[in-house]
């Protein structure tokens, strides 16, 4: 009976950052923080797809710009409005 | 303790589902199978199954809610028919292609249009290419010790695939018969706990079956094709152990009857194979030498038992409860491809019988005999496919 061994059985994908390079590049449109009206509710943090919301200690929020594509998202969860898009290219 | 008692087919893998402690059950009701989700989950219910019995909206749903639950390192269990499969088509492949060794009960019921409810392959045998290892049953025992018997081939290391254990709707699924359930600590010492090598973990997080290159997907398939080979050879193995272990065994992928000095062998699946054994004793008694070989798996299909079955005989009639539009019966097709390039193999003929539960009994079963033989003495062969009792009408 074979059976191979140097692959798994099913492709598994594990996630790592910037496998697919630093997309930032991507972006047409960049949010901003007004950080005057970030009440730290974290929306924005848990909806960001790509996970580019950095959390800090006392739950102030950054956007890591290096990798966020400028879907928006973060701006049309956050209920206060603290979240700008920018048109970035032109 | 065993015991032995007296049920349908439904309850009885129902049964099963729960002596092979499943955890995780997802199913949807559907004629003839709605009997066995109803009691799992009646024995969920009752508190006498541990497991999860997740309610769905459809049978897509049912198996995609088992390959989230097996990746989650389960052992699980649905079960479906006919429409209710062809609906759960997609992710068959999901979960053959993830390598989850999930088992499902599939109590064969022809496809519609025209609607029907009773039985015959052309459920199951849709889905021949997804992946799935089938089997097909012909006594409510046999479908007990089957579903036990495919959690173990599944479940093992070298093979890590989902499998069907087909029964035919109706003419197993509501008939009782007695059945011998062995003692639960003996089957947990057949059957013990699945431990997955491959498991979602909230601190490792992966995704399954992501896309791969044109560089790597053939790899895959192939690993699966070995996955099958691997199946093939453990088959017989397993069903010898669990012979020993508690009585009942059933000749691995093939079942043979009288097939010894026979000159032609009548080849089938599911009941037809029981029915065909009162036929075989008849035509004994008139001095026919003729045997019945019941085909318990159907993927991987036992290409070198075929071979070997058929050696020393003059023709195989092969007798198909499905049909492939345009070609014929797919157990037909598969036996031919078997036999070719062997030396000296035997004709091989084709009929086409119980499509959409028409009864099939040892009279049809003799007829389909004697015309066979009728066929070898006389050296001409019908090599069109014969359709059996079809009324001519058309």
């Amino acid at each position: 009976m074979k059976k191979s061994n140097k692959l798994d059985v099913t492709p598994l994908s594990r996630p790592k950052i910037g496998g697919m390079g630093k997309t930032g590049f991507w972006r047409t449109f960049r949010p901003t923080i007004k950080k005057e009206k970030c009440t730290r509710c974290l929306l924005c943090w848990i909806y960001c797809p790509d996970a580019c919301i950095k959390r800090g200690a006392d739950d102030t929020v950054e956007i890591d710009y290096e990798y966020c594509k400028g879907c928006g998202i973060c701006a049309n969860e956050c209920r206060v409005g603290a979240i700008e898009m920018k048109r970035e290219v032109t | 303790m065993s015991k032995v008692i007296i049920d349908t087919g439904n309850h009885i893998a129902g049964f099963a589902c729960k002596a092979a402690r499943a955890e995780v059950v997802a199913a949807y009701p559907i004629t003839p199978q709605s009997p066995v989700v109803e009691q799992v989950a009646e024995l969920v219910e009752k508190g006498e199954m541990d497991a999860e019995y997740i309610r769905v909206e459809s049978e897509h749903s049912a198996m995609a809610a088992l390959v989230g639950a097996a990746l989650g390192g389960v052992r699980t269990f649905t079960a479906t028919s006919s429409q209710g499969l062809a609906l759960m088509h997609e992710m068959l492949h999901w979960a053959s292609g993830a390598r989850l060794p999930i088992v499902m009960a599939v109590v064969n019921r022809a496809m519609g249009p025209p609607w029907t409810i009773w039985s015959d392959f052309s459920d199951s045998l849709s889905q021949r290419d997804t992946g799935w290892i089938q089997f097909y049953c012909a006594s409510n025992q046999e479908i007990f010790d089957t579903i036990i018997q495919a959690y173990r081939l599944c479940e093992d290391k070298r093979v890590l695939l989902p499998a069907m254990v087909c029964f035919e709707g109706f003419i197993l699924s509501h008939t009782s018969m007695p059945v011998k359930i062995p003692d639960q600590n003996d089957i947990d010492d057949f059957l013990p706990h699945y431990k997955p090598e491959i498991m979602v973990d909230v601190d490792k997080p992966f995704t399954q079956g992501a896309i791969v290159s044109p560089d790597w997907y053939m790899e895959f398939r192939y690993l699966i094709q070995e996955a099958m080979d691997n199946a093939k050879a453990l088959i017989p193995q397993i069903d010898k152990e669990y012979g020993r272990r508690f009585g009942f065994q059933y000749g691995g992928h093939i079942e043979p009857y009288r097939c010894e000095d026979a000159d032609l062998i009548l080849l089938s699946m599911g009941t037809i194979g029981s029915e065909a054994k009162i036929a075989i004793d008849r035509l004994r008694k008139q001095g026919s030498k003729v045997g019945s070989a019941r085909l318990r798996v159907f993927r991987p299909f036992p290409v070198e038992e075929i071979r070997k079955l058929t050696k020393n005989v003059q023709m195989v009639s092969v007798i198909d409860r499905q049909l492939s539009f345009g070609i014929e019966g797919p157990l037909f097709t598969e036996v031919k491809a078997s036999l070719y390039g062997e030396h000296d193999s035997p004709l091989a003929v084709g009929f086409i019988a119980g499509l959409g539960g028409r009864d099939v009994t040892f009279h049809d079963i003799e007829k389909i005999a004697e015309k066979s033989l009728k066929w070898l003495k006389t050296g001409k062969v019908n090599k069109k496919t014969e359709w059996v009792n079809l009324k001519e009408v058309v």
